[in-house]
């Protein structure tokens, strides 16, 4: 049993460094800021999600559990409204998302 | 009533849970912080419907499974987009219209649609969400409204 919830833990944190990295590969190599984003957002659903969840075997039915789940709630709730202001700050200042140019009749951002 | 009770319960249990200690002194100095907390936000009339909506609390726990089986499939779809060389990135913009009456709808649903990799809500429209999304089926699965639809349904709107 112990070594179930070890290899629990492991898998989990093992797959959370692997959406981690994905992450980072893909805000290398998309074009635009636009399209970064959704790269950025692997790191903080599933990426964070999977280390945290590691974590919370590891810690087993403790306080810092409870702690941890806090932590994946508040990023849960942050990380989509920072990047909805980012998105909105980037509009505002002009920048123009880079869009599938092969259909001119779809709708252009104002 | 209840309402405001709740919120010194939610604050007591929350300082009980971060703080995790149990001496008598502690417990008392917990107590105080957590009713000022609580005075100081009935002063500021923060506690309404919108700032803290208790009554959702069920209908939150039976939205969330869901979201977060989207949010693995949407995922596992943008992970492979990075990860195929030979993929074409055809980001598209869209409008998607929602159905939700009240802010506090329209803000879950750009939450929800942000949160859920390949979608960025941009702007918030009165009756529609400006939508940059990575491909094409990401547009697709929002027009067809089913998130549209779990999330008023979850505010509890239609």
């Amino acid at each position: 049993m112990e070594l179930l919830f070890t290899l629990l833990e492991w898998l989990c944190l093992l797959l959370g460094s692997i959406f981690l990295i994905i992450g980072g590969i893909g805000i290398h190599r998309f074009p635009d800021l636009f399209t970064r984003f959704h790269a950025a957002s692997i790191t903080d659903t599933l990426g964070a999600g999977f280390i945290l969840l590691g974590l919370m075997i590891a810690a087993g039915m403790t306080l810092v559990t409870v702690k941890l789940l806090m932590i994946l709630i508040f990023i849960f709730i942050t990380s989509p409204s920072s990047t909805h202001a980012l998105a909105k700050a980037a509009i505002h200042g002009g920048l123009k998302p880079k869009l599938d140019d092969q259909k001119d009749n779809q709708e252009k951002p104002s | 009533m209840i309402h405001k009770l709740s919120v010194g319960l939610f604050l007591g249990v929350l300082w009980l849970l971060l703080s995790g200690k149990t001496s008598p002194l502690l417990l008392i100095l917990g107590l105080l912080s957590a009713l000022l907390a609580l005075y100081l936000s009935l002063r500021m009339e923060v506690i309404d419907k919108e700032g803290y909506p208790i009554h959702l609390t069920v209908s939150t726990f039976r939205f969330i499974p869901w979201l977060i089986w989207k949010i693995i499939l949407a995922n596992l779809e943008v992970c492979y987009q990075i990860l195929n060389p030979k993929a074409r990135i055809n980001p598209v913009y869209a409008r998607i219209k929602c159905s939700q009456k009240s802010d506090l709808g329209k803000v879950v649903f750009a939450n929800c649609i942000t949160l859920t990799p390949g979608t960025i809500s941009m702007s918030i429209d009165a009756d529609s969400i400006a939508v940059h999304a990575l491909s094409k089926a990401g547009i697709d699965e929002l027009e067809q409204g089913e998130m549209d639809k779990r999330v008023t349904k979850m505010v509890g709107e239609n």
